[in-house]
């Protein structure tokens, strides 16, 4: 099915010239194959550490912050050579980097909206008519999160406030 | 419902080039008669199309987002971006039957081979392919297309890249690894006898791989 292809085969000239004697893999060649072997295999392991941060942002954040489209080159299983395989391990890097400060900053967001909804409920007169959205608390619902007048216009004029949630998504 | 018992898998050949690149990569495949009287392109009979209802109930908008954290699922999301491939654009087996569960509200027929074939890959994470044994020569094995090579032995079959990762079998490629099966290769409504592979990759147990052929030989075999 395959045929090994000689290494350092030589077609002999004409004229019956002799051909030098092909010559045998050197030492050093094979030290540099398994160099090159060894640093693919350490590439592949950081590709899958990185991979397995990424899925867990995507995993434990959805649907706040999305799995972005890879746009990388498309092309069918192959073996990737050592440079593609670095490629590969920039890109998800820098993924990794953006995907981690959206995460920062949501986690910010949303630690802001937990300590504005203490304040509305320990004080709902302060923060008439403040609406937090149960999504920026983090939750998947769509509630919200709202101070209102108890009795509307009676509860205006005699100023009880209330924090209600909202019956969640139509 | 009986069943002859389905054979014993047996690990595919690899070319040293893929063995020393991709150590953990295994193929292991089992040829079975298909006992059902149902066409294989056909509608599934009552017990797999239970099956498939139980599995769409089973599989809800949560899980599809955090199969990629699963350990199965995310070694072949790992193995896909080890052999040159963005599981972001081409989905592994199992998220892209999770999402197109999402998109069509259910695991919705394909006919009874896809169905079987749907059922081993939602219960263990493994992906499994069946081929026409009868078109085969020789043993599965995987390894790189040459340049010039084609996809199966049909009178016009696709071009492979070279270099490209294939199940072959002593002749020529019969599918992409993770891809396309060669159209001279496909299993047709009555073929009697079907070759299924799976493809381990690093990090999944023995086991699963085992199960997932397992339990496709099953409810092929079952008269």
């Amino acid at each position: 099915m395959f045929q090994e292809q000689p290494s350092g085969g030589h077609v002999a000239g004409t004229g019956g010239a002799i051909a030098p004697a092909p010559l045998p893999t050197t030492a050093p060649a094979r030290v540099a194959d398994e160099d090159e072997r060894a640093a693919r295999a350490a590439l592949r392991a950081q590709i899958a550490r990185l991979e397995s941060q990424l899925s867990g942002i995507v995993a434990e954040r959805f649907p706040f912050i999305a799995a972005p489209s890879a746009g990388g080159p498309a092309g069918g299983p192959r073996l990737p050579g050592l440079g593609e395989l670095e490629r590969c391990r920039d890109r998800l890097a820098a993924r990794l980097q953006e995907l981690s400060a959206l995460a920062e900053r949501r986690t910010e967001h949303e630690r802001r909206a937990r300590a504005l909804l203490e304040a509305m409920k320990l004080e709902p007169g302060r923060y008439r008519y403040y609406r937090v959205p149960v999504r920026d608390l983090g939750e998947g619902s769509c509630g919200v999160w709202e101070v209102r007048p108890r009795l509307g216009v009676i509860g205006m004029l005699a100023g009880w406030w209330e924090l209600t949630l909202s019956s969640g998504c139509p | 419902m009986s069943a002859a018992a389905p054979p014993d898998p047996v690990a595919g050949w690899r070319t040293p080039e893929v063995e020393r690149e991709l150590p953990g990569l295994r193929l292991l495949a089992c040829e079975i008669e298909v006992g059902r009287r149902e066409s294989l392109t056909g509608d599934s009979p009552p017990d797999i199309e239970a099956r498939l209802r139980e599995l769409s109930n089973r599989v809800r908008g949560p899980r599809a987002i955090g199969v990629r954290r699963e350990p199965v699922p995310a070694a072949y999301r790992v193995f896909f971006r080890h052999i040159g491939m963005d599981p972001d654009v081409d989905r592994t087996p199992m998220e892209s039957a999770m999402l197109e569960r999402m998109v069509r509200g259910g695991f919705l027929s394909g006919g009874l081979l896809d169905d079987v074939l749907l059922i081993a890959l939602m219960d263990t994470g493994v992906p499994v392919w069946a081929l026409d044994a009868e078109r085969l020569d020789g043993s599965l094995g995987i390894r790189t297309a040459a340049d010039g090579e084609q996809l199966g032995r049909s009178p016009d079959p696709p071009l492979l890249a070279e270099g490209r990762l294939v199940v072959a079998d002593s002749r020529s490629p019969v599918a992409v690894l993770f891809g396309p099966l060669a159209p001279s290769h496909c299993p047709r409504a009555r073929t009697p006898r079907l070759a299924l592979y799976v493809v381990q990759v690093p990090g999944v147990p023995d086991l699963y791989a085992e199960e997932a052929l397992w339990s496709a030989a099953n409810a092929l075999q079952a008269r």
